[in-house]
């Protein structure tokens, strides 16, 4: 590739960020000082684009921003033409291309937050840090709901460092770091401050949270795990196929796919090599269930991935965990580490002939690259822009080969179904929705947190659990995406939620008294998604601009016409749209006009 | 010369109601076109692989949840499309309405045409509606980016860079309705690796992108197409044999375009080929 730089030089602080991640450079011809000698003949160092993500993580993490003279010297290593990497640096809303100060405040505005006061908050940052932009910004949801309102500062330097806050004033965010008065640099609450159910009976997927310490190899032995890899090596590939079809798994990100059926695709193509996506870009407004899982469980992952990749035969998957979850991170490179170091992962797991590893990518603050195809992109180093389909991951994914692509829930799942059988695991729940479901509970309740119910429970039972405050006047269902209800009667499984014409999406079950102004809620909804669409194609890039402005003339004076026109608009885009981002822009809007009658 | 391709297979598919044949492999556009059907297109270029982004050319397909793109879809054996059913037609009015409520569309050709087929009303947005209105950018002396006129199609960035030229000077920077084209940092293409072939003038759909000359032109109302005349020659600076397409106005020559089906170029040209006819 013929590259045209523009020779801006990188600080010291920024080579030396680079060269950390991508070890020094081998040749003047790939940004290394030129010698004389060089210069007699051309060398092409090996193209590596999927690095460009980490190695921009790199700069950003270490001085705050990326200058021209970073980007330049990042795309020397990585044989990057500048343009694109201006293009992918932009498009992630953690990264920043302008200076900015080393330490930044991330203020979560998103739902939960919104119902628990984040407006104040927001005016009382405003007021001591100075208008948004430099060293705070507003933030879509950061998964902290449990602890609404929250915020995230993240600290760039050698060692960069995070500090969540919640429940946050607005006042102590100002404090350096390490004496905030919340305990010592970086402390937060354990994970399973998130699970008001921890250490009950009963519980399948949250039984080690709060239980089991997540740092501990051998404590995750002594309560069963790798009991399930060792039962799906005696089962072999097809076995545990057989195992999770038969169990009627189906994906919890959302779209409610059979994993079985996913895992048979791609384990049949003949392309090789395989690739298995951990899809933990967990981003959709009100949902933590992944976090709580891979903070308080991270073995559970390890082991659910190896599992998957032995099924489907992958010798390398890719666990994409979002920007926002830096205690997620630690401890699943702890967790992954130990498995390599006790080889339960790399080479020849469990003297069983069988090698998988797993590479974890950050994400960098974009909620399209949870769309299963937008993160392929988002880890070859590309703009995490949605692919149309066909064809489908399974056939063409990651680096155009198949792919097997799964949430976290999903893959964890995938522990009890071969500990106790499928049959055991299909015993649970309802028969269109099999086993137990996570719900984040968030906004106007007692106790909120993530729970574990068996399919089938409704939505009174869970909220029974949760202990609704004040009046209650509508939950929304499945975040952004998904819908508002008010029958609490209506089944939590994927049916029954079809058929009340809502969604279970995510798992989402955000309560709203009647305290909380709809308007308000509706507006955030419009702006998340205005900020969030990639910008690809005209329906969602425009369409969401639009609902936006006609919701704010709508929140001062109702308008029949601006009724109609949503309603164009949201068809438009759940018709026309590329992705499951723009098709569902408009469904929490459409629902709170029909049912809830906020414009009446 | 063109190459011989494999013998392919044709497959049935039904058109309005109206039985096709066509190859394996084509997409729905094809097969409209083979039907004799308009289904209009902005972002699909007759060089370069669908990015299927306008979402102009929606249609219906019988047991799709969503509409299918008809420039990007390939026909499947006994596939039934609509490409003028209501939910198909209202699909491209609301595009058509979002794009002309936010885009300059008055150079994009058959635009005003099929805003009136489809009844379109951009102006029902209201007066207060987000556009990307902005000074054209006149940073060279060869072509003017007006991006107030930018659909977003990524044409002109596929052609710059791995589809054709392989200069990689602009891409997509920014996101939702921020994206836009850009060099790295925004800087002025002179400081880019623009090697100003101008073939992402060539492919641009709304005249975003179009030469000095006719940007002058225009400026100062003087260009008009009915008084030009198109002479494909070939050009004379290298043994290529390249194809040029010169736009003649008052025995001037106004613009270089070249043929699309000229099987060595496909339409695209150098900068000497593109640019260098001062000498005539």
């Amino acid at each position: 590739m013929d590259l045209r730089f523009r020779d801006a030089q990188p600080s010291a602080e920024e080579r030396a960020a680079v060269d950390a991640l991508l070890g020094p450079p081998a040749t003047g011809w790939e940004g290394g000082a030129r010698t004389e000698a060089e210069l007699r003949y051309a060398a092409r160092p090996e193209p590596a684009r999927d690095l460009l993500l980490p190695a921009l993580h790199a700069v950003n993490d270490r001085v705050g921003w990326i200058s021209e003279g970073a980007l330049d010297y990042i795309c020397r290593r990585l044989t990057v033409p500048p343009a694109e990497a201006y293009g992918v640096a932009s498009f992630y809303s953690l990264l920043s291309l302008k200076p900015r100060p080393a330490r930044v405040l991330h203020l979560c505005t998103d739902l939960a937050c919104q119902a628990r006061g984040a407006e104040d908050v927001r005016k009382r940052v405003e007021a001591r840090l100075g208008p948004a932009g430099s060293s705070w910004q507003p933030s879509p949801c950061l998964g902290l709901c449990e602890r609404a309102p929250a915020a995230l500062a993240i600290e760039a330097g050698e060692t960069p460092s995070t500090q969540v806050y919640g429940p946050v004033q607005g006042d102590e965010v100002t404090v350096p770091h390490g004496s905030n008065g919340h305990g010592p640099a970086g402390w937060e609450p354990p994970a399973e401050a998130a699970v008001p159910q921890a250490g009950r009976d009963g519980l399948v997927l949250l039984k080690r949270i709060g239980v089991v310490d997540p740092a501990g190899l051998d404590a995750y032995r002594a309560t069963g795990g790798y009991a399930a890899l060792r039962r799906a090596f005696q089962l072999g590939p097809a076995g545990v196929i057989r195992e999770v079809l038969e169990s009627g798994l189906v994906g919890r990100g959302g779209a409610a796919f059979p994993t079985g059926r996913k895992w048979d695709a791609t384990a049949r193509q003949p392309d090789h090599p395989h690739y298995l996506v951990c899809n933990a870009d967990e981003s959709e407004p009100g949902t933590f269930k992944d976090r709580v899982i891979m903070e308080g469980d991270p073995y559970a992952l390890v082991e659910a991935m190896t599992i998957a990749a032995y099924a489907t035969g992958c010798a390398k998957g890719y666990l994409y965990v979002r920007g926002e979850y830096p205690r997620a991170v630690r401890r699943l490179e702890h967790a992954m580490a130990t498995a390599r170091s006790r080889g339960l992962l790399g080479a020849d797991i469990l003297g069983q002939g069988f090698s998988f590893d797993i590479e974890l990518r950050r994400g960098a603050g974009a909620y399209i690259c949870g769309e299963e195809t937008a993160i392929f992109n988002s880890i070859e180093g590309f703009r995490g822009e949605p692919r149309s389909k066909p064809p489908f991951p399974v056939e063409k994914g990651l680096f155009g080969k198949p792919t097997v692509v799964n949430n976290v829930e999903t893959l964890v799942n995938v522990l009890p179904i071969l500990e106790h059988g499928a049959q055991a695991y299909a015993a649970v729940g309802t028969e269109g929705s099999t086993g137990t479901k996570l719900f984040c509970v968030s906004g106007s309740v007692d106790r909120p947190g993530i729970y574990e119910l068996p399919f089938g429970a409704t939505l009174r039972e869970l909220l029974d659990l949760a202990r609704p405050a004040g009046t209650l006047k509508a939950v929304l269902l499945g975040g952004a995406a998904g819908a508002f209800v008010t029958d609490l009667d209506v089944p939590l499984t994927f049916e029954g939620t079809r058929a009340a014409g809502a969604t279970l999406g995510s798992g989402v079950v955000l309560v709203l008294d009647d305290t909380v102004d709809l308007k308000h809620i509706l507006l955030r909804i419009a702006e998340f998604f205005r900020d969030e669409s990639c910008g690809q194609c005209v329906p969602c890039r425009v369409g969401t601009v639009r609902q936006e402005e006609a919701l704010h003339r709508l929140s001062e004076r109702v308008d029949e016409s601006d009724l109609l026109l949503l309603r164009e608009v949201g068809r438009t885009m759940r018709d026309a749209s590329i992705c499951g981002l723009g098709q569902t822009a408009w469904n929490a809007v459409e629902s709170a006009i029909d049912r809830l009658g906020v414009y009446k | 010369m063109i190459p011989l391709q494999p013998p392919r297979r044709l497959v049935d598919v039904q058109i309005d109601g109206e039985t096709v044949r066509v190859p394996e492999g084509s997409t729905i556009l094809d097969a409209c076109q083979a039907a004799g059907k308009d289904v209009p297109t902005l972002c699909y270029g007759d060089t370069l692989t669908p990015k299927n982004a306008c979402r102009v050319c929606v249609v219906e397909v019988e047991g799709s949840r969503t509409l299918a793109p008809a420039c990007s879809r390939k026909v499947e054996a006994g596939m039934t499309v609509g490409t003028d059913t209501e939910r198909a037609r209202h699909s491209r009015k609301v595009v058509l309405e979002l794009l002309g409520s936010s885009v300059d569309l008055s150079t994009t050709p058959r635009a005003a045409g099929w805003i009136e087929e489809y009844g379109a009303e951009p102006g029902r947005f209201g007066d207060d509606a987000a556009t990307v209105e902005q000074p054209a950018k006149v940073d060279n002396e060869l072509y003017v980016r007006d991006y107030s006129k930018c659909i977003m199609c990524y044409k002109c960035v596929d052609a710059c860079g791995d589809q054709w030229q392989n200069s990689f000077a602009i891409a997509v920077a920014g996101r939702g309705f921020d994206s836009h084209i850009s060099t790295e940092f925004d800087a002025p293409l002179t400081d880019s690796a623009c090697v100003y072939c101008g073939n992402c003038v060539e492919v641009c759909p709304t005249g975003a992108l179009s030469f000095k000359s006719e940007f002058d032109m225009r400026a100062a109302g003087t260009w008009d197409e009915s008084r030009q005349t198109q002479t494909t020659t070939i050009c004379s600076y290298c043994g290529v044999g390249c194809n040029l397409t010169l736009h003649v106005q008052d025995n001037k020559i106004v613009k270089v375009s070249s043929p699309h089906d000229n099987p060595v170029t496909k339409g695209n040209l150098c900068v000497k080929g593109r640019f260098g006819y001062g000498y005539v």
